[in-house]
């Protein structure tokens, strides 16, 4: 499970076109990296597939920054 | 009323990206028809096409340049190539809006015949096979018709009036002679305005094979596909890319001192009223357009040195539009050029009359009219009709008519004068 967090960073920076040096982990989507509310969706879609985890629409619009998606995957992704 | 002129070109086609590029081969009278690329072609009958040469080489669409590659996914390739086009447009105008108000002033009208067919295409299949969570939050704006307006609006900063025509293969005529229009009745100073299409897919080609409107007998010769008025011509060839013209009232173009590469002063619609995709036999709507456009002009058909077809290279549109150009001329035929550019490119759809509309401004700044490629054995009704057979012409062009006619009965005329 070590690597949640570099993949998730990953994720982040191929889709949001953002400098690897940016995406830390108290950053948040919207306000940090320049992401608008359908880049939000997707970042969620992308997570769901890389991860094999169902993020529902409720718990995705709690996944407000990196941490909130590592912590969401470590607690709900499967082993 | 205000009079509109031309101060800037941007082409994206199967000949290249950028006008300069675009005129070179046109009249060197080379073919943009290539086999298709990019998808299986084996169980469809037309196997050829114009598309937009992909590359970092000279004259090839290298997306990266126009659009950042994170954002490339949120948008279909008509869009992609309606930014393209518009970027070089109005780089070629010059105009760069500085205060709030020239940017409430400068308007953006591109439309497009078909839209986002490939990602329509993608998307229902994803939604077939993985189910509705996995449909993309892009997937609508990337295929939405008037996005392609609304990406160029955002990334230029232009918030006049933004617009976007659909009306199949007359939309690029029917956006720059509406935009004009809008300029002529001080809606706006400038007009970015064309079309646009990328409907070279899997799905758009089995289309329009199964309309039987595709070029069938050239797969093996797919520069030779192309070929109006030729009587060896089987259909058309379809095509993608996108034509931007930047639009300006004259005297906002004076004052700046932009280069004007001509005026548009006609501009002629009509409807057929007869079927959803043949043309009526009589060619009256294609006749209404053009008389239209010349009334609207106040010139007289001895007037028009050019005339650029909407010739799509299927045996029945040909000849009806040959004919109403025969009945509208009548004795001023002896001197016209007529060519169909589409021998070289392909029909562009709904970014055809916008290409077209921009080859025939540059025939005019060149003296040269482009060529019908592949024509070899002209139809009898040919007799006596320059058609620019094979190879470009020398001659002043003082005025040029573009003709484009579309499904449903729908007809545009386009007349561009040189400015002196």
């Amino acid at each position: 499970m070590s690597d949640i967090a570099e993949r998730v960073k990953k994720i982040v920076v191929d889709h949001l076109g953002v400098e690897e040096s940016k995406v830390v982990e108290n950053a948040s989507f919207i306000d940090d990296l320049g992401a608008d509310s359908l880049d939000t969706v997707e970042l969620v879609m992308a997570f769901e597939e890389e991860f094999g985890v169902e993020i529902p629409d409720d718990a995705a619009e709690k996944i407000l920054s990196v941490k909130d998606a590592i912590d969401f995957i470590k607690a709900n992704a499967p082993a | 009323m205000r009079r509109v002129v031309v101060t800037g070109l941007g082409l994206v086609t199967p000949l290249g990206v950028g006008h300069t590029v675009n005129w070179e081969r046109l009249i060197a009278g080379q073919s943009g028809i290539r086999a298709i690329t990019g998808f299986e072609t084996s169980d469809l009958a037309s196997k050829v096409a114009g598309q937009v040469p992909r590359g970092t080489g000279d004259g090839d669409f290298n997306a990266d340049s126009f659009v950042p590659p994170k954002d490339q996914r949120k948008m279909d390739d008509f869009i992609l190539y309606a930014i393209a086009a518009a970027q070089e447009a109005i780089r070629d105008s010059g105009w760069t809006p500085q205060t709030d108000e020239e940017r409430e002033r400068t308007g953006v009208m591109v439309g497009s015949g078909i839209g986002g067919l490939p990602g329509i295409a993608d998307g229902a299949v994803t939604l077939h096979e993985k189910g509705p969570r996995r449909l993309s939050p892009f997937f609508i704006p990337a295929c939405l018709i008037n996005l392609a307006s609304g990406h160029i609006s955002i990334q230029h900063g232009f918030k006049g009036p933004n617009h976007s025509v659909v009306t199949a293969c007359s939309t690029g005529a029917h956006a720059i002679g509406d935009a004009a229009r809008l300029i002529m009745w001080d809606d706006a100073d400038v007009m970015v305005a064309g079309g646009t299409e990328a409907a070279v897919s899997r799905l758009g080609v089995a289309g329009f094979a199964a309309m039987r409107a595709l070029s069938t007998n050239f797969n093996d010769t797919p520069e030779k596909a192309s070929r109006p008025y030729d009587k060896d011509r089987d259909g058309f060839v379809i095509g993608e890319g996108s034509g931007v013209v930047v639009l300006e009232e004259l005297e906002h173009a004076k004052k700046r001192g932009a280069t004007i590469y001509a005026e548009i002063v006609g501009y002629g619609l009509s409807g057929d009223a007869h079927h959803i995709s043949a043309p009526a036999e009589d060619g009256n709507g294609g006749f209404r357009a053009m008389s239209g456009a010349l009334k609207r002009a106040g010139l007289t058909p001895a007037d028009i040195d050019y005339v650029n077809a909407h010739g799509t290279s299927t045996p029945l549109g040909d000849e009806i539009e040959l004919g109403a150009v025969k009945r509208l001329f009548g004795t001023a035929m002896d001197k016209l050029a007529m060519s169909s550019t589409k021998s070289a490119i392909g029909h562009l759809l709904g970014a055809a009359g916008a290409v077209e509309a921009i080859y025939s401004i540059k025939s005019i700044n060149h003296g040269i009219v482009p060529p019908t490629l592949n024509l070899e054995n002209p139809s009898e009704s040919c007799q006596g009709v320059n058609l620019v057979a094979k190879v470009a012409q020398e001659r002043r062009v003082r005025a040029a008519l573009s003709n484009s006619f579309g499904f449903g009965g729908t007809n545009a005329s386009l007349v561009f004068k040189e400015f002196a």
